[in-house]
């Protein structure tokens, strides 16, 4: 079965359409979506990571998640794509709803769940044995596309839209680990975004970069956000304050699973928090 | 406190007696080990050298009794039955070790690691009864591809290992990256995993052939040798490390000497393929940094 057939089949099943397979057609409207989370819970094995969560995740919007360490933020945004289960012996329970699709229907490939909902890592991880344009190129040709053209203009929108292209356009064809870890992260963004999402989640995408880079990628956020709906877990509350229009303060119960505390507009968390370990964690009280 | 220690005081001195002794004792270890292999390289450099000529590798064996001839049928036979093991144990080895990295959390792989294990540890010249219950039985005749896969069998273990420890050793970050982008399974097994691990498998593949490539005792009685040259896979075949074994139990002295000499060039071979595999390491890693 080919990837088009396999996705045709897969959509007819989830009835979301194929997206990966048509990023091709430029006819590819990327509208925004947002999410709306239904009692999630996480598990690794026995123990509990995420207990009970339910928030919705506006569309074209940043949506912060704050909190200390082990607070299950990172467990949380992984579950937002599917990608918590590939980690050994982890579960997940509830929903997480896109287009009024359950991602966790049983019907529901993770693949496809990816295609739509995108995602930065920590550390910078370009591929290492990839120029900087077949890094780019990636996601479009592993997804099946074949069109050199449309590739390639794929490539070029998504690096000016990183905001990468002026720094690499003469260098394509040179290895992804030849730039710096800002460039590289940026890199990451421009691969993520290449395939057209409808989502992007970025865990603590800026924690591994220095503070000149990491302000290039948080005013890169802000641009994004006019075409995509964006998750970003960041441990640094400024940032938070910076570029996200609203924000998550998840806190570790006794159990230490992550519970969502407070959420709102990023404003309100921020200065005038109704929960008082809100306020403890955002002045500095703990954590 | 005046007079404090600037001549060392007993406890000091029986430390740096110690401290010596401990690092002689190191260095005549290493020079034990290493010694057998001066032995060898000096004694067939010593012995062999003086029988390579021209005819050695491009001759026939003369018929018993006949000086002079050579053994270009052997080295043939040698290559051939090196191409047929790799032909066979490669893929399988390199599956194996695929399947034993990205698919291997379950009982089954942990059983089948083990066994694998143990498969590397089974005395080659069991490995040569198996291939011969196996292929030489069957067929009535000993043969070309009987040693081919006597010597695949000792292959597999090598490469499937190497394979796994290499595909391990790639970051799982890069497996979420492509995941992430919703690309399939396989395929980022397949064109990101394996490409950003491929300096260790290669690595793995090269000291496989190194190690076979001066396997007798499983060619005994699978490929059994030949004085002619390879006539089909079917039929029997010389092989280097064969012919030299004959040649060297022989009373001949021209054998003798022309044994020498195809030991020689056969560490020659093997020497090749090991600098050969620290070539590729070295670039393979810069690759991956």
């Amino acid at each position: 079965m080919t990837v088009e057939e396999r996705n045709v089949e897969l959509s007819l099943a989830a009835t979301l359409p194929a997206r990966a397979a048509e990023v091709g057609a430029e006819a590819v409207t990327r509208q925004a979506q947002g999410l709306k989370v239904e009692k999630l819970g996480a598990y690794y094995g026995n123990f509990q990571a995420v207990s009970d969560i339910s928030m919705d995740i506006a569309a074209n919007k940043v949506t912060a998640l704050i909190g200390p360490s082990g607070c299950g933020k990172s467990t949380f945004i992984r579950c937002l794509n599917r990608l918590h289960e590939v980690v050994r012996d982890a579960r997940v329970q509830g929903r997480v709803m896109l287009e009024g699709q359950d991602l966790y229907d049983a019907r529901m490939d993770p693949v496809v769940v990816r295609r739509y909902i995108g995602m930065v890592f920590q550390r910078p991880n370009p591929f290492p044995t990839m120029s900087i344009f077949d890094n780019v190129a990636a996601g479009l040709r592993l997804n099946g596309v074949r069109d050199r053209v449309l590739t390639q203009e794929k490539v070029e929108k998504s690096l000016q839209q990183a905001a990468l292209w002026d720094e690499v356009k003469d260098k394509l064809k040179k290895p992804a680990l030849a730039l710096s870890g800002g460039q590289q992260q940026r890199l990451c963004i421009a691969r993520t975004i290449a395939v057209g999402p409808m989502v992007v989640l970025m865990d603590e995408p800026c924690s591994a970069l220095d503070p000149i880079s990491t302000l290039k990628i948080e005013d890169l956020i802000g641009e994004l956000k006019r075409e995509l709906t964006i998750v970003i877990v960041t441990h640094n509350m400024q940032q938070a304050a910076r570029v996200s229009d609203y924000t998550a303060f998840f806190l570790g119960n006794e159990q230490r699973a992550g519970e969502l505390v407070e959420y709102g507009p990023t404003k309100t968390i921020f200065t005038n928090p109704s929960d008082q370990r809100t306020e403890n964690y955002i002045t500095g009280r703990f954590g | 406190m005046a007079t404090m220690a600037l001549r060392p005081t007993a406890d000091i001195v029986r430390r740096q007696v110690v401290d010596r002794t401990m690092g002689a004792l190191l260095c005549l270890s290493a020079i034990v080990a290493l010694t057998p292999l001066a032995l060898v390289i000096g004694y067939v450099l010593a012995n062999g050298l003086a029988g390579i000529n021209l005819d050695l590798l491009t001759k026939l064996p003369k018929p018993v009794g006949e000086l002079g001839g050579g053994m270009a049928n052997a080295f043939l036979g040698t290559l051939i039955v090196i191409l047929l093991a790799s032909i066979m144990g490669v893929p399988i080895g390199m599956l194996a070790g695929i399947f034993l990295s990205e698919m291997g959390n379950n009982h089954f792989a942990s059983v089948l690691r083990f066994l694998t294990d143990v498969l590397t540890g089974v005395p080659s010249i069991v490995i040569g009864i198996v291939a011969y219950t196996l292929i030489v039985v069957p067929m009535h005749s000993f043969s070309a591809l009987a040693g081919g896969v006597a010597l695949a069998l000792i292959m597999i273990p090598v490469v499937t290992r190497t394979t796994e420890e290499a595909l391990r050793r790639v970051p799982q970050s890069l497996r979420e990256a492509s995941l992430g982008l919703g690309v399939l399974e396989w395929k980022t097994t397949l064109f990101v995993v394996v490409p950003s691990g491929i300096g260790g498998i290669v690595t793995g593949i090269m000291l496989a052939v190194a190690r076979i490539s001066g396997e007798t005792a499983p060619l005994l009685f699978t490929a059994f040798g030949s004085r002619f040259w390879p006539d089909g896979l079917n039929k029997p075949i010389a092989a280097a490390p064969l012919q030299i074994f004959q040649y060297a139990v022989a009373p001949y002295k021209d054998w003798h000497s022309q044994a020498w000499a195809a030991a020689f060039l056969l560490m020659l071979l093997i020497l090749g393929l090991n600098i050969g595999v620290r070539v590729v390491t070295r670039t393979g890693f810069q690759r991956i940094r």
